[in-house]
């Protein structure tokens, strides 16, 4: 199971929703449509048309920058980060 | 007793300003929608619902909605994307318009969504498409800093499928078929640059209808006041004496056609009031000709701007009028524009103010 960590804006968005949990997946977009099963809207707050990762939503798995596609192992860290946005 | 209700749309969230039927003495509540950038808040007069137009730099643009004055919030943007229509971007939903049992959301890029089900699910509704300009208002090497969109629809009273929208730096289009079909209308407005198409290519900041009188409209341009008397199919000038012809918000009175209030601005990259004196203007003439109303407004070192949807006006038997800042306080009359009281004052920037009036 992958490691998952959430940036602290999703929380209040979604009921129940952790700020870390395990998921049972082989990719980044993967992870996400199971968090978008049981938190329906959560892929929207990540994910803008394309689809692609929303600008300002950065993605690291085991610490490496990635991508929708990007492959995870079953110890990977995913960490998904709210970057800079201004003041 | 019934209740004053003003909703402020802010840079940091909404907030909820609440009194009686007095409007003196007000309570403030709030930030809500976990402080996303609210572009304009609306109320529900049919449901009594709140609903919220925002858009976060991280987590993207949707709508929240409140069904107890703000107390409890959700958010949705299910059906809130151009990702069946083109590969267009939603980067945020600029202004909502409750008609006739349904909401409709202006948004950038420039279309027009609908929900019936009370904001929780949204489908698109029109990118006018066929329309002049419409091929080029959306290519990001057109768009201005703060980007074009849809920000305003304006609804008939009676028709439902009868409304204007107002495309930015574009003008007004009329449609008479729910969306299916538009037409231009813009004769008579002013543009001080080239049009390749004199049917579009105007600038129009606010657009307003009389509630005594629908064919009766005003609006706040890029450049002047304008004002129709026959529904918006043409547009006469009504500028002449204010100190600028530029400005964002406008009010129409409630109960008197030939009133309508603007809050003038410094055209240039400033766009806050004149000299650093606060005012608001008001025609009681239909724009024969013009007072300056600033008794309680700061009139020293006041460089306050005043947005799009920052204006509104309630439509008790006086009337009072409110409008937000971008240095966040909020201004209040109640009587009719005659002087001034600020009933909230350290807000962050304001975005949008609305007010409804609840028994």
């Amino acid at each position: 199971m992958a490691d998952l960590h959430l940036p602290g804006t999703l929380p209040p968005l979604f009921n129940g929703l952790p700020r870390r949990l395990d998921v049972d997946a082989t990719t980044v977009d993967e992870a996400i449509a199971q968090l978008d099963e049981r938190w329906p809207g959560l892929r929207d707050r990540l994910c803008a048309e394309g689809p692609t990762l929303r600008p300002h939503i950065h993605v690291y798995v085991d610490r490496e920058r990635a991508g929708l596609d990007t492959e995870l192992a079953a110890s990977s860290r995913i960490d998904v980060i709210a970057a800079i946005s201004g003041g | 007793m019934s209740q004053t209700v003003v909703l402020v749309g802010t840079r940091k969230g909404c907030f909820v300003l609440e009194s009686d039927e007095d409007r003196r003495d007000w309570n403030v509540r709030g930030p809500y929608c976990e402080g996303w950038p609210v572009y304009h808040a609306v109320h529900d007069a049919q449901t009594g619902a709140i609903y919220a137009a925002a858009a976060s730099e991280w987590h993207g643009a949707g709508v929240w909605r409140s069904t107890d004055l703000g107390e409890t919030w959700e958010l949705s943007s299910e059906g809130l994307s151009y990702e069946d229509d083109g590969g267009q971007k939603l980067s945020k939903v600029s202004g909502l318009t409750v008609a006739h049992g349904r909401i409709l959301a202006g948004a950038e890029n420039a279309g027009i969504f609908e929900s019936r089900d009370g904001a929780k699910t949204w489908s698109l509704l029109s990118t006018l498409e066929g329309m002049p300009g419409r091929e080029g208002w959306n290519d990001p090497k057109n768009q201005p800093p703060g980007h074009l969109g849809l920000p305003a629809i304006l609804p008939h009273p009676d028709d439902a499928s009868h409304f204007w929208a107002v495309v930015q730096g574009i003008g007004i289009f009329e449609t008479t078929d729910d969306g299916a079909s538009w037409t231009p209308r813009n004769k008579g407005l002013r543009a001080d640059w080239p049009l390749e198409d004199p049917e579009v290519g105007y600038c129009v900041h606010k657009l307003v209808m009389s509630p005594v009188d629908t064919q009766r409209r005003y609006q706040q341009n890029h450049v002047g006041m304008h004002r129709s008397d026959d529904g918006g199919m043409s547009w006469t000038e009504i500028t002449e004496g204010l100190p600028t012809e530029f400005g964002f918000a406008a009010a129409t009175h409630p109960h008197d056609k030939e009133t309508f209030y603007v809050i003038p601005l410094d055209p240039g990259h400033g766009r806050v009031m004149p000299e650093g004196k606060a005012a608001v203007w008001r025609t009681r003439d239909a724009g024969s000709s013009w007072e300056r109303l600033h008794q309680g407004l700061p009139q020293r070192d006041a460089h306050l701007g005043v947005l799009r949807e920052g204006m509104a006006i309630d439509a008790r038997d006086t009337p009072g009028l409110y409008f937000g800042t971008s240095t966040g306080q909020v201004f209040a009359s109640v009587d009719e524009g005659d002087s001034w009281t600020e009933i909230a004052s350290y807000l962050p920037a304001i975005s949008s103010v609305e007010v409804a009036v609840l028994d």
